[in-house]
């Protein structure tokens, strides 16, 4: 190891001077001479079938270049968008998505049309004159009903509504259940949101014609996955598509796909020879990129009288949308495989039906699966404690895994690296004075007021991921990560990887890493991500798997760099290359610290004649990553509510979050990743709910004005804190923090809410957990 | 038909030609080329594009060009001076107050209106002042930071005690 100052210090980000005094490059801060904009026309309705497009009037308003429609685009498109098909390993009906409506349109907001104009409020102005007659069909909203034999379909010419079906056992359920003193049944609703990262979607397209080359900008998490699909689906080479995605204003999920828009720019610009670029509207984003959660949990537990928890069955129906999100699939697994959560069950059965509605697709959303799974078992442990009449942080204790038990197979075979579950409640429960809290409450409630104290010990899944888990999973896809450190003969360092930073500061932590691995000054690494011309290929960022599979890459390249070094600098030295020793930068002859070459003297000699014997020039590696498994971040959260019964208001008065990652590269960029995913649970939990018409499919939440994220008044002081449990999946230890708080955060809060309210035999409590909700429940149960 | 108008942006004055309907964040980013102003929805809730029009903070989307007529404004470009940031956008950097930064140039231009009218905000008063602009990054947490600690810097409030860090680039 070379010197270590670098990893786990605080270093101020490199990207915010830029980014603060407003010299960031997003997508739309960018032009192409001769650009022209792109305006979609969406579908009024959330199923019909389209009679006729009439673009005559629309022609000819002022500006307009060009208007395409699906006949248009099917002479330089084929095939559909991605869906990862293989994971719905019993796949019913799956239908294929071409990127704009030819004649049946299947949810609100879908495009039928498009619009090129010399300037943007011209493209937009031209697209309200495109004339669409309708022939209204059904319209599918309520999953459940959906299911049913009978149902309307989503599509016409579909079988039915089901995507997939699919069992999860493990262990033995019957025996489970037949030991149990107490069962408990809860129906558990995950609803719909919407991911709103702050930048809407943006994308730029140039076709250089005859040179048959594309480059297109583009706010994705994932530009190399973007590039392969627009490599189908545009029929150009891969290696004549370049993708870049500059500076990308968040993303939570929502941008890890390839969308209908960047096959649409594309293609419209091969069609019109011009640049095109497509700017999403607030309005827009809400209709047109994909949404979050949309689950419904069936749970029935069964446990013993003295809180042994024996079994969990769990029934998933998720809310597709018209198409199967491309890793729509992937979240109900998830769900279900991490629904026995930091818990020891004798066993757990889980079945996850897909199943198919005229609205928009559900996609990843910052925890993709975990927090659905969080949420159902922490609120089944919470549930079984009311039975029982017993503390919820005794019964959750009684049921974790020792720290000896590790690495601990959960019920559903999934194996838990590290932990200890005990440690991070046993320091959450301090932080918040637990037993004093509890007397506070009692105190409380002989006056009337529902003080509300919730638990949430969470375990979540980081790293994806090891090819040989995930392939089966994703669609065969393996899930490594790329990268190339190269040593410029002056001694600076340039790093590429396949990952993707949107917020999270990779550039930072990135070249904290490989300043510490190969003994070089932090300022001298420069870190290249997001540009496919320059950047090996790469999976991208989600998952929470940057660090852990990314970062472990640019580790072991920057090892692999060492080693060569280490040649060349005995070389120099004319020692035996087993007598040399790397160590705070410097090789040196063991025994003679004086003797040295510094990584940089080494660099240069790499680049000049004299190597030894048979070696290239050069100082640089490429790893593609593949861990052994993946990693398992954990933590206690403890939210502590106060509802007023008489208006149904959720004052949360303190939130605090004990959380283990592993070891910590960048104590603040961790911090920073806890507050932002809490603050997103908490979002769920009290203040956000996409509403679609039950009878017409229009979304009801169609704007920001409709639709409530959380503001400044919303998001209470949160106090952190932290255990450091390596993981020993991988050589630095690390795990992954990107979306542990929005895992912890919604069962944390809901639980307080329910527990405020157990007074009046409320035991449950679906989220949003909004005034109205709470209210009506409290006058109800006041009859 | 288009319209004359001549504002006064960081100091530099420009005069143009555009279409009365432009809004005033179009104008500034797509006419007089300063794209640190960024537009996060269409219905003003975002607080994204907040500047500074008069020294008083306006959503940029909330007004037409022309209304600028004769106006000075400051965009998140003119914040820095002479190769130092403004205190504003060093607490920013100092206290981890953005993480994608979209939203960031607007928290600091409303931010720098609340310290105008109120040096030394309580967290309630940062809440408050800030409350039209929404993050989906940070929690907030460290935005709140950051405006007090730009406060403190400013003159407005006894400096905090610092936390040890390492200075990066």
């Amino acid at each position: 190891m070379a010197v270590t100052t670098m990893i786990g210090a605080k270093i101020h980000r490199r990207e915010d001077p830029r980014l603060v005094t407003g010299h960031g490059s997003y997508v739309d801060d960018m032009q192409q001479v001769g650009m022209a904009y792109m305006s979609v026309v969406r579908s009024s309705q959330a199923h019909a079938r389209i009679k006729s497009i009439d673009i005559t009037d629309a022609s000819k308003a002022p500006g307009v270049v060009a208007i395409y429609t699906a006949r248009d685009f099917k002479a330089v498109l084929s095939g559909g968008l991605p869906v990862t098909e293989s994971l719905i390993a019993d796949k019913k009906y799956v239908p294929n998505q071409f990127p704009i409506a030819e004649s049946e349109v299947v949810y609100f907001g879908e495009p039928v049309a498009v619009v090129l104009a010399d300037e943007r409020y011209q493209a937009a102005d031209a697209a309200e004159r495109v004339q669409v007659e309708y022939e209204l069909l059904p319209v599918v909203v309520d999953f459940e009903k959906a299911m049913q034999n009978g149902s309307e379909k989503a599509h016409s010419d579909g079988p039915d509504n089901i995507a997939w079906d699919v069992n999860f056992p493990g262990g033995d359920i019957d025996a489970a259940f037949k030991e149990a003193d107490v069962t408990v049944k809860e129906r558990i609703i995950q609803q719909r949101v919407f991911p709103m990262s702050m930048e809407p979607r943006t994308v730029m397209a140039n076709f250089v014609p005859f040179a048959n080359q594309l480059t297109l900008w583009t706010s994705t998490q994932v530009p190399h996955f973007v590039r392969i699909f627009l490599c189908f689906g545009l029929g150009i080479p891969e290696s004549q598509i370049r993708v870049i995605a500059p500076d990308v204003g968040g993303g939570f999920g929502s941008k890890l796909r390839p969308y209908p828009e960047e096959y649409l720019a594309a293609a419209s610009s091969k069609l019109s020879g011009r640049p095109v670029k497509w700017v999403e509207g607030r309005t827009e984003n809400l209709q047109a990129t994909t949404h979050g959660r949309g689950h419904i949990f069936d749970i029935e537990v069964a446990a013993k009288k003295d809180g042994t928890l024996l079994g969990l069955k769990v029934t998933n129906l998720s809310d597709n949308g018209a198409y199967v999100g491309v890793f729509g699939a992937l979240q109900s697994a998830l769900a279900l495989l991490l629904a026995p959560g930091c818990y020891k069950w004798k066993a757990v059965h889980g079945r996850t039906v897909g199943i198919l509605t005229n609205k928009m697709s559900t996609d990843p959303y910052r925890g993709a699966g975990r927090p659905e799974a969080a949420h159902l078992v922490e609120r089944a442990v919470d549930l079984v404690a009311q039975e029982l009449k017993m503390d919820p942080a005794d019964l959750r204790r009684k049921n974790f895994p020792s720290e000896a038990e590790f690495p601990f197979t959960n019920a559903l075979g999934m194996v838990y690296d590290s932990g200890n579950y005990a440690k991070t409640l046993d320091k959450a429960q301090q932080m918040v004075g637990y037993e004093d809290l509890r007397r506070r409450q009692s105190e409380l409630r002989k006056q009337g007021r529902y003080l509300g104290i919730g638990l949430s010990t969470y375990v979540e899944i980081c790293g994806v991921g090891p090819s040989a888990a995930t392939s089966h999973v994703s669609g065969n896809l393996s899930l490594v990560e790329s990268s190339v450190v190269r040593v410029h003969p002056t001694g600076s360092v340039t790093v590429a990887v396949g990952t993707h930073s949107h917020g999270q500061g990779h550039d930072t932590t990135f070249a904290q890493i490989v300043a510490d691995a190969l003994g070089v000054p932090y300022d001298s690494v420069e870190i290249h991500h997001g540009d496919t011309a320059d950047t090996p290929f790469g999976y991208g960022t989600y998952g929470s798997r940057s660090l852990a599979v990314g970062g472990i890459s640019i580790y072991t390249s920057c090892q692999k760099v060492v080693d060569k070094a280490k040649k060349i600098a005995a070389h120099m030295l004319e020692a035996a290359d087993d007598d040399v020793v790397f160590d705070q930068g410097r090789f040196h002859v063991k025994g003679s610290p004086e003797r040295a070459k510094t990584m940089g003297e080494v660099a240069l000699a790499a680049h000049l004649p004299g190597l030894p014997e048979g070696m290239e020039a050069g100082l640089e590696a490429v790893t593609y990553f593949d861990p052994p498994n993946f990693t398992w971040p954990f933590g206690a959260h403890i939210c502590v509510v106060e509802v007023d019964p008489d208006t149904g208001a959720v004052d949360i008065q303190k939130y605090i979050a004990v959380d283990d990652c592993g070891n910590i590269i960048n104590p603040m960029i961790v911090d920073g990743q806890i507050h932002g995913g809490v603050a997103q649970g908490i979002g769920q939990a009290l203040f956000e709910e996409v509403v679609y018409a039950e009878d017409t499919g229009q979304l009801r939440t169609g704007t920001l004005l409709d639709y409530n994220i959380p503001g400044m008044g919303e998001i209470p002081e949160l106090e952190l804190d932290r255990t450091i449990t390596p993981s020993p999946t991988n050589v630095l230890g690390v795990k992954g923090v990107g979306e542990a708080g929005t895992i912890a955060a919604s069962a944390a809060v809901i639980n307080a809410v329910v527990d405020a309210l157990s007074p009046f035999g409320i035991k449950h409590v679906d989220m949003p957990a909004s005034p109205d909700r709470l209210w009506k429940m409290i006058k109800e149960a006041r009859k | 038909m288009k319209h004359k108008v001549a504002t006064t942006v960081n100091g530099h004055r420009h005069e143009h030609e555009v279409e009365p309907r432009l809004l005033l964040v179009h104008y500034l980013r797509d006419v007089v080329g300063l794209t640190g102003t960024h537009i996060g929805c269409d219905t003003s809730q975002c607080g994204a594009c907040t500047i500074l029009v008069d020294g008083k903070a306006v959503k940029s989307c909330t007004m037409f060009a022309v209304q600028a007529e004769g106006r000075n404004l400051t965009t998140i470009e003119g914040m820095a001076k002479d190769g130092q940031l403004h205190p504003l956008q060093q607490a920013f950097w100092d206290e981890h107050g953005l993480q994608c930064g979209y939203c960031t140039p607007g928290f600091i231009m409303a931010a720098a209106y609340l310290l105008s009218q109120n040096p030394n905000p309580t967290d309630d008063e940062i809440r408050k002042g800030l409350e039209g602009n929404l993050c989906r990054c940070t929690g907030y947490v460290n935005i709140i930071k950051s405006v007090k600690s730009a406060a403190a810097a400013m003159g407005g409030a006894p400096a905090r005690a610092g936390e040890k860090s390492v200075a990066g680039r």
